[in-house]
């Protein structure tokens, strides 16, 4: 990375000019409290992480999932962060921040809901007032979500215009933070947006890959063969990748939402998938050159994943640079094998995953399952593999009935048993 | 006529409206009805789907204007067929720039594997050249990344105004006048766009930054009366910018379901307000020390 954020092309700092001072302030406040620690920030961030937050996740061998795949499968438990995702890692991080910065007013944007949930747990903590920007239509399908940053007594700001998702609230976010950028940080939620957003949250969340890496060491002698970790904007799999990048002999996979299909409908500017690594092009999005899901003209299209932490039409700019380089291979998993996953890895390993997490293990399923062809990418994968449970399922349960019901997942409960009802 | 040309004459009155809202036709009417309303240089928004710098009131009217079938290929038929003669400002987001003309239909054809060849903004500054745009407003993009769009528009002759905040200061402020041409666009207060009961008291102290720097100062953002435009310029601006307030009254015309003559006599009439205050706040300047 440079030091104006790029990475090769992507990256960079595309805002209205009312931010760029903030961007200018943040930039200066990443580079002397993150980078260079000045007031023992980041020992003031570990602590919390721990004591607050912890942390460290462990990284736990998934006895049933190693016998299924003939090889040695490790979890990086992320969903056993407090607030069941590994989005805390960031959150507290910015809050925190914001809080040595001066600043008295924090908002953020959401999708899925996770990151508005720990962007509100650590406001609370801090004691910092909180609004968050939340699509109507993601409020309508992660409703346990609202109710618990209106728990830590956060704001949730509902945004109506467009299709209602996390690409909506992005927009509707950055407005407030042009109208009130004098006292207000924008805590965003992925390694997205304008430098220094990509590098300071890959910061914030390579504590996921500095574990995972010490773990592995201590428990196999050895690096993992492969990191597997599901990619939307890319928080966790910058995070689960950061500190192996330079471990040429672990193998990294960022495994994309797939969608209903790869197909693109350019005439409804639909991209029934969000996969922007495996089928976007170069473009700039919410202040960054990136991977974007865009039609021929610049439009940005609309995306669409089961899982709405991972519906976002954009990715980070250094994630879409290490796909160019080929430092980290991009696969997907389509809509069924993904919440087909989230119902083995429930029965398997009595763990609900966010069924973000759950395209990374629809992957393996997908190349090295029993019904999976032999394949170079199989081999490739190697003896030990870590996945990243991104996040704890619990806030999925309503969309996962809803969507059980609606497919034919034949590894699922007997839907016409299940007396919940729609 | 340069778009600083349209400054030599007192003070500019700049309107805008987003090009095809809410239909193609009747955007036409409009946009013409701004020129005889007293328009000197009329910026054309070029809609992009993330308006991020827009206010509900521009943000609704890009989406009209996009599900109405505005693209950049149509936006620049619609310059081509307007029959106005002020200089047109092109006002969008810079994806719709970098992209145009990138990869041609065969290349998109054979190209399954997400890679694309980028062109960067040439093509896209050529294209305007050629139908008679003579500048650009583009508001994510700030100095720092404007270099390819500036050395493109000064191939073709095209001006690249930027917009100045009242967060803009020192080093920033003079790279941003480094590279500035044609009008320096005075955001009038922080925030998105949008009309206003009252101007801002931000105004004053970013046209005393401005003072030293020779190029014209059009102050935007908030301006929805003749009252307003009065102000603004006795205040020392050049010219005064008018987005949404123009554009309130599109939208209301399109829900109303009023002709296009109607909406456009209502724009006229608006326009000719603006113009008039600024013309009204120029007598009460004092004389400008280069411009007499």
């Amino acid at each position: 990375m440079s030091a104006d954020g790029k990475f090769g092309d992507y990256g960079g700092q595309y805002v209205p000019e009312a931010l760029m001072p903030a961007i200018e302030e943040l930039t200066d406040a990443y580079e002397r409290y993150v980078l260079d620690n000045e007031d023992g920030f980041m020992d003031d961030f570990r602590a919390r992480l721990r004591d607050f937050g912890g942390r460290p996740t462990p990284l736990q061998r998934a006895d049933r999932l190693s016998e299924r795949y003939d090889r040695e499968v490790y979890l990086k438990r992320e969903d056993l962060l407090h607030g069941g995702a590994h989005k805390l890692n960031n959150a507290l991080g910015q809050v925190l921040l914001a809080k040595y910065m001066g600043k008295e007013r924090i908002i953020a944007e959401t999708g899925a809901g996770q990151h508005g949930t720990a962007t509100a747990m650590a406001c609370a903590h801090l004691d910092m007032p909180c609004e968050i920007y939340m699509g109507e239509r993601d409020i309508n399908r992660q409703r346990p979500n609202v109710f618990r940053m209106k728990l830590n007594g956060s704001e949730v700001n509902p945004v109506t215009v467009g299709r209602g998702t996390l690409k909506e609230a992005i927009s509707e976010t950055m407005r407030d933070w042009a109208t009130n950028v004098e006292d207000t940080h924008y805590v965003i939620g992925s390694v997205v947006g304008p430098h220094p957003f990509p590098s300071m949250v890959r910061d914030f969340q390579s504590v996921i890959s500095e574990e995972a890496r010490t773990q592995a060491r201590e428990k196999l002698g050895r690096l993992p063969d492969a990191v597997v970790a599901c990619a939307g904007g890319g928080s966790n799999t910058m995070g689960a990748f950061a500190e192996f990048v330079d471990d040429e002999e672990t193998a990294l996979y960022a495994v994309e939402a797939g969608g209903s299909t790869l197909e693109v409908d350019e005439e409804a500017g639909v991209a029934p998938n969000s996969a922007s690594l495996t089928t976007g092009t170069e473009g700039i999005l919410h202040g960054a050159r990136t991977r974007l899901l865009q039609d021929r003209d610049g439009q940005i299209m609309e995306s669409h994943s089961v899982s709405s932490g991972l519906d976002y039409a954009g990715v980070g700019p250094e994630l879409a640079y290490l796909v160019d380089t080929g430092r980290v291979t991009a696969v997907n998993v389509d809509d069924d094998e993904a919440l087909t996953a989230f119902h083995r890895l429930s029965q398997m390993e009595g763990i609900i995953p966010a069924l973000e997490s759950a395209h990374a293990f629809g992957y393996l399923e997908s190349v090295v399952g029993p019904d999976a062809p032999d394949s170079e990418e199989a081999d490739d994968l190697g003896e030990y593999v870590v996945v990243n449970v991104s996040g704890r399922g619990d806030k999925d349960l309503e969309s996962a009935i809803e969507e059980t019901y609606e497919r034919d997942i034949d590894i699922a409960p007997n839907m016409d048993e299940f007396t919940g009802g729609l | 006529m340069s778009l600083e040309d349209a400054f030599a004459d007192g003070p500019a009155f700049i309107p805008y409206l987003a090009a095809g809202d809410p239909d193609y036709e009747s955007s036409l009417e409009y946009v013409e009805a701004l020129e005889r309303g007293g328009a000197d240089i009329i910026e054309l928004g070029l809609p992009f789907s993330e308006p991020i710098a827009e206010g509900p009131t521009i943000q609704n009217a890009v989406v009209r204007s996009l599900e109405g079938g505005m693209t950049p290929t149509r936006f620049f038929e619609f310059v081509e067929d307007l029959d106005v003669s002020v200089p047109l400002v092109c006002m969008t987001y810079y994806n719709l720039i970098y992209r145009y003309g990138d990869e041609s239909e065969a290349q998109r054809a054979s190209n399954t594997s997400g890679e694309t060849v980028s062109n960067g903004p040439r093509p896209f500054v050529e294209k305007a050249a050629e139908v008679g745009i003579e500048g650009f407003v583009v508001p994510d993009l700030p100095a720092e990344e404007a270099g390819p769009l500036r050395e493109a528009c000064d191939e073709f002759g095209l001006d690249l105004v930027f917009i100045v905040a009242p967060t803009t200061r020192g080093e920033r402020l003079d790279r941003m006048m480094e590279q500035v041409s044609g009008y320096v666009y005075v955001q009038a207060r922080l925030g998105t766009t949008g009309a206003q009961s009252s101007v801002s008291d931000q105004t004053g102290s970013s046209l005393e930054r401005l003072a030293d720097y020779d190029v014209p100062k059009a102050v935007g953002f908030g301006i929805s009366s003749g009252d307003h435009a009065e102000r603004i310029v006795a205040s020392g601006a050049d010219g005064i910018i008018v987005g949404s307030a123009l554009v309130d009254i599109v939208a209301e015309g399109h829900e109303n379901g009023d002709d296009a003559e109607t909406v456009a006599d209502r724009l006229e009439t608006l326009a000719r307000e603006l113009k008039d205050g600024a013309v009204a706040g120029a007598s009460q300047r004092p004389p400008h020390p280069e411009r007499t």
